[in-house]
């Protein structure tokens, strides 16, 4: 089987990327969201990363669980197969998928009602079981979807549209997914592609549990003064650690860096990542150092973004399992079954 | 002592009354094996409560060389080894049986009954005087026993030691105790104890069977039927399926070459991730299973109904035990009948295999993988604690070489490619089943987005009426499909013509048959129907339709496979009688003759012999 496009009828005009898939190759329906949601925003921005990475569309599976973010998958990568599966539980469709086929990429999309009310507890199995995948929370602190309820990622003292105030704490997914050991953890902000392409590119290159959360302000329901999800807000209050610029074999080494202040990562597959450091004394390879910043800067009122953590040498579940090489789902009876001469020995042991 | 009466000869119940975690469970079974390996059936079922350590645990062995092995009621002998259920158990013994007790301390007369036989031996006694470490004391008094009912029993000494033998192979330092252990007890019965009117000689009755748990059994059919992912939570009587899977791939699935394994075992946090994994797993065109019981099936609810209506291989292996979580979590039901056959929101059905033994739950196990893919649904094959957790003697399994794996309708690259048309929820052929694809299949085509019920037969989105109803309409073409595919039920014709019937199902199996031998000895005459699926065949409305008055037989209080004859094949309730019994111990042929003669003389069928008379 090849991966190579089959050729549209396209405009001519349009860029091809290395095997030849155009922007539009990467595109979905019609989105069906409201004007200006920050979700269509990570939609576009995961169609651009696709295509600047060259990935066979077809090879990536998406899932996801139930809600506005939940509904995105429609909207992007058209040829590849989609499942939108129960609310909250996506990572357990995911990680099954994932046993099935290892050769897939895996994207997950989820919202932080799917991820850290109803679906907390498979957000937290998946990412402490390693499995490999690209896990995004499109994070707007409301139910969208229901209208407006607060989600679990809500900040205590923000103010719904309707003027009622969150008394809970709470929950960062980040912090979480730092002590759940995923290996590929960042914040983006739908507002931001410059920071959040790269950053997508390097969680889809990532081979383990890379989980992104990307604060994405809902325009219905979550975009007014005291709302600390808001364009506004975010804008005002982002503390980048880091900017990404991703660098492939193949293009050109980018000469704008500015020395002493950029470190650059290697992938598994020769790609690399440079970080662009605003802070110098960032390593985003401290799990403990990144939990210790998360919790400084959070007190100060800041909302971290950048790539936090990155374990270069991740381990992912396949390797805990020890499975083959081969896609399960390409097993045949061969492999699979005993035959009848195993049978005959085992009931010969039961006499 | 009765040397006068006549020896029951291989035809007799024996109970061991132990505590838990008293390590007797391996001497009992050593006791039950032996006797099967004298060429006499043996059927044995553990009673245990929902505890580690400490609480009353029984095991009640039948000897039956007639072959019948549904539990029978009633106790011959009793082994009372726990003083805390000592009334109880003595309370059990038939007239005229045996209490066997250790006698190391004296007790008063008035804990014993005049109408059975008393046996005393001084095992703590034995054991302190030989034994100096507490452990050994405790776990030599087990063989000690065992050594004392073969020779009281006149069993074959030489099987006895070939098997512990056999289980202490490559442990030889722990053998020999082991069979001091059991002179010593077999020693003292020869020179101390009376000889009793129960015994077990050698016969000829087990032949080629195979002494196995429907787990065990259930777990290598999926082995066979190609599982590749199970994912499950651990729960009383399903967890051992699970473990016998890892068991099983662990010697028969690794590659040889590089040693890695061709499945992959995930313990979830919970049943809903378990059965979420199996339809990731299966949508990407692995097959996989869960194992579970009751409470799990609950938790299920939501993910069975996206499967059935997203149509999306799973298999779900349903130990079936009593009520809910401090129900009866270690006693046997068949309790979650309607609970899997309606399981979820909406309209859904689902298609359930019903094994009567571990002979039928390997090949149903395997065949629910064939099934799944075929009808693209989740199957639930339902065992029960009965069968799943106790060794049962059953034929040898069987395995056909040319068999080839059913995957279903899937659409490869290659028909992709060459154009055909492609329409995930499209009846091409009119047996309610569409092509799928699995992900990654082709670049541009045969892709599609899943999602419940809001999808034309494009699979794209729709939320109309007419979208909905069509497909829905076409997912009960399917289920009639499945009545074609699923085991047919199996009928057992009385000797005489007759106009009343019985359906039973599943671990009722053994004592059913038993049943009817005793009725039909009576002059009560019935044709049986062992109903092997849901959803029903037409010959299930056939048999029905041939008799009067029909029997449902069930180990569930409010009849549930009755409400689903009922129901699926639009009968009048009044034409099935009930005969129920869900105290959470397994049925027994005297309960089912018992309850059925009563009813039919009370309908004034009269027995043929009297008639004739
Ligand atoms: C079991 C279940 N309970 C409740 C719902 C209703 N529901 C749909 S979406 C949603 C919240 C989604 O919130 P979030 O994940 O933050 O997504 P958003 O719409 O904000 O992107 C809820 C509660 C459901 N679909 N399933
Ligand atoms: S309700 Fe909010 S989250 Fe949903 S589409 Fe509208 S803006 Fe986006
Ligand atoms: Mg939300």
């Amino acid at each position: 089987m090849t991966y190579l496009a089959k050729p549209k009828l396209h405009h001519p005009g349009l860029d091809k990327n290395e095997r030849g898939y155009t922007r539009r190759d990467y595109e979905g329906a019609i989105s069906t969201l409201c004007a200006g949601c920050g979700h269509d925003s990570i939609s576009a921005a995961i169609i651009q990363a696709c295509f600047e990475l060259d990935l066979p569309p077809h090879r990536i599976a998406k899932l996801s669980g139930i809600g506005c973010s939940s509904k995105t998958p429609t909207y992007f990568l058209g040829s590849s197969h989609g499942f939108n599966s129960v609310h909250g539980r996506m990572p357990s469709v995911l990680t099954g998928a994932n046993l099935a086929n290892r050769d897939l990429i895996y994207l997950g999309v989820s919202g932080d009602g799917d991820s850290a009310s109803i679906g907390f507890g498979q957000f937290a199995h998946s990412l402490r079981r390693g499995v490999n995948m690209v896990y995004v929370v499109e994070n707007n602190g409301v139910y969208g979807l229901t209208k407006g309820q607060f989600s679990a990622t809500a900040d205590k003292g923000s103010k719904s549209k309707k003027g009622a105030i969150n008394t809970d704490a709470p929950i960062d997914l980040v912090g979480m997914a730092l002590q759940l050991g995923a290996t590929f953890i960042a914040r983006g902000f739908s507002g931001d592609k410059a920071q959040l392409v790269p950053l997508l590119k390097a969680a889809l290159l990532h081979r383990g549990a890379a989980f992104l959360d990307i604060i994405s302000p809902c325009v219905a329901f979550n975009n007014h003064v005291g709302s600390t999800k808001s364009y506004d807000y975010v804008r005002e209050h982002n503390e980048a650690v880091n900017r990404l610029d991703f660098v492939s074999p193949r293009s050109e080494i980018m000469a704008d860096y500015e020395p002493g202040s950029v470190e650059e990562v290697v992938l598994h597959d020769g790609n690399a990542i440079r970080l662009r450091k605003l802070h110098t004394d960032y390593d985003p390879h401290d799990r403990i150092g990144a939990m210790n910043y998360l919790q400084e800067r959070q007190a100060a009122g800041e909302v971290v973004t950048g790539l936090l953590y990155l374990d270069t040498e991740p381990d992912e579940l396949h390797a805990h399992l020890g499975t083959v090489a081969t896609p399960f789902n390409q097993l045949g009876e061969s492999e699979l079954c005993p035959g009848s001469a195993a049978l005959q020995r085992f009931n010969a042991s039961l006499r | 002592m009765p040397s006068d009466a006549p020896a029951r000869i291989n035809d007799f119940v024996i109970k061991f009354s132990n505590v838990n975690g008293s390590g007797s469970a391996s001497a009992n079974t050593l006791f039950a094996k032996s006797i099967m390996r004298m060429g006499v059936p043996v059927s044995p079922r553990n009673i245990f409560p929902s505890n580690i350590q400490g609480l009353p645990t029984w095991y009640e062995v039948r000897v039956c060389e007639a072959g019948y092995l549904g539990r029978r009621g009633g106790v011959d002998f009793m082994v009372a080894m726990n003083p805390q259920t000592w009334d109880k158990d003595l309370a059990e013994i038939e007239p005229g049986g045996y209490l066997f007790y250790d006698s190391s301390k004296p007790l008063p007369k008035s804990r014993f009954r005049d109408d059975v036989h008393t046996i005393g031996m001084p095992l703590t006694q034995i054991c302190n005087r030989t034994y100096s470490d507490p452990r050994e004391r405790q776990l030599f008094k087990n063989i000690i026993y065992v050594g004392a009912l073969s020779a009281m029993l006149g069993m074959d000494l030489a099987e006895v030691e070939k098997l512990i033998g056999e289980q202490y192979k490559g442990k030889e330092r722990l053998l020999e105790p082991n069979i001091k252990a059991l002179h010593m007890g077999r020693d003292y019965a020869l020179e101390h104890l009376p000889r009793i009117d129960l015994a077990v000689r050698r016969a000829d009755a087990v032949g080629e069977k195979i002494f196995l748990e429907g787990n065990s059994a259930a777990a290598l059919g999926a082995v066979y039927g190609g599982a590749t992912v199970a994912a499950w939570y651990p729960i009383t009587p399903s967890s051992s399926l699970a473990e016998a899977f890892a068991r099983h791939c662990k010697r028969l699935r690794h590659d040889p070459e590089s040693g890695k394994a061709r499945y992959a075992i995930v313990q979830a946090e919970d049943e809903l991730a378990s059965i979420g994994m199996v339809i990731g797993a299966g949508w990407n065109g692995a097959r996989a299973f869960t194992a579970t019981s009751g409470p799990g099936i609950s938790l299920m609810q939501e993910f069975i109904g996206l499967a059935y209506f997203a149509e999306i291989p799973a298999v779900i292996f349903n130990v079936q035990r009593g009520g809910p979580s401090t129900g009866m979590p270690t006693r046997t039901q068949q309790a979650d009948i309607t609970a899997c056959a309606y399981a979820s929101h909406g309209d859904t059905k689902h298609v359930l295999l019903l094994p009567e033994d571990p002979k039928e739950c390997f090949e149903m196990g395997a065949q629910a993988f064939d099934l799944a893919d075929r009808l693209q649904t989740p199957i639930f094959v339902m065992l029960d604690l009965d069968i799943g957790m106790n060794e049962r003697l059953c034929e040898p399994l069987a395995w056909d070489d040319s068999h080839r794996y059913d995957r279903g309708k899937v659409m490869t690259s290659e028909e992709l490619e060459a154009g055909k048309d492609f329409g995930r929820y499209l009846d091409v052929d009119g047996d309610g089943i569409a092509y799928r694809t699995y992900p990654g299949t082709h670049p541009t085509r045969g892709a599609y987005f899943t999602r419940g019920t809001t999808k034309d037969r494009y699979a794209r989105y729709s939320e109309t009426g007419p979208d909905y109803v069509d497909n829905v309409q076409r997912l009960l073409r399917k289920l009639e499909t499945a009545k074609e595919l699923v085991p047919a039920p199996h009928l057992r014709p009385a000797k005489r013509a007759t106009r009343t019937g019985v359906i039973y199902y599943g671990s009722t199996s053994p004592a059913m048959h038993e049943a009817l031998d005793q009725l039909e000895a009576q002059g009560l005459d019935l044709d049986a129907l062992r109903v092997r699926a849901f959803p029903f065949s037409d010959d299930v409305s056939e048999f029905i339709a041939d008799h009067d008055r029909l029997f449902v037989v069930e180990q569930n209080r409010d009849a549930q496979l009755r409400s689903l004859l009922v129901n699926e094949c639009v009968i009048d309730p009044a034409r099935l009688v009930p005969i129920l019994h869900f105290d959470g111990t397994p049925i027994t042929a005297r309960f089912i003759a018992g309850e059925i003669g009563q009813q039919m003389k009370a309908m004034n069928v009269m027995p043929l012999r009297k008639v004739v008379q």
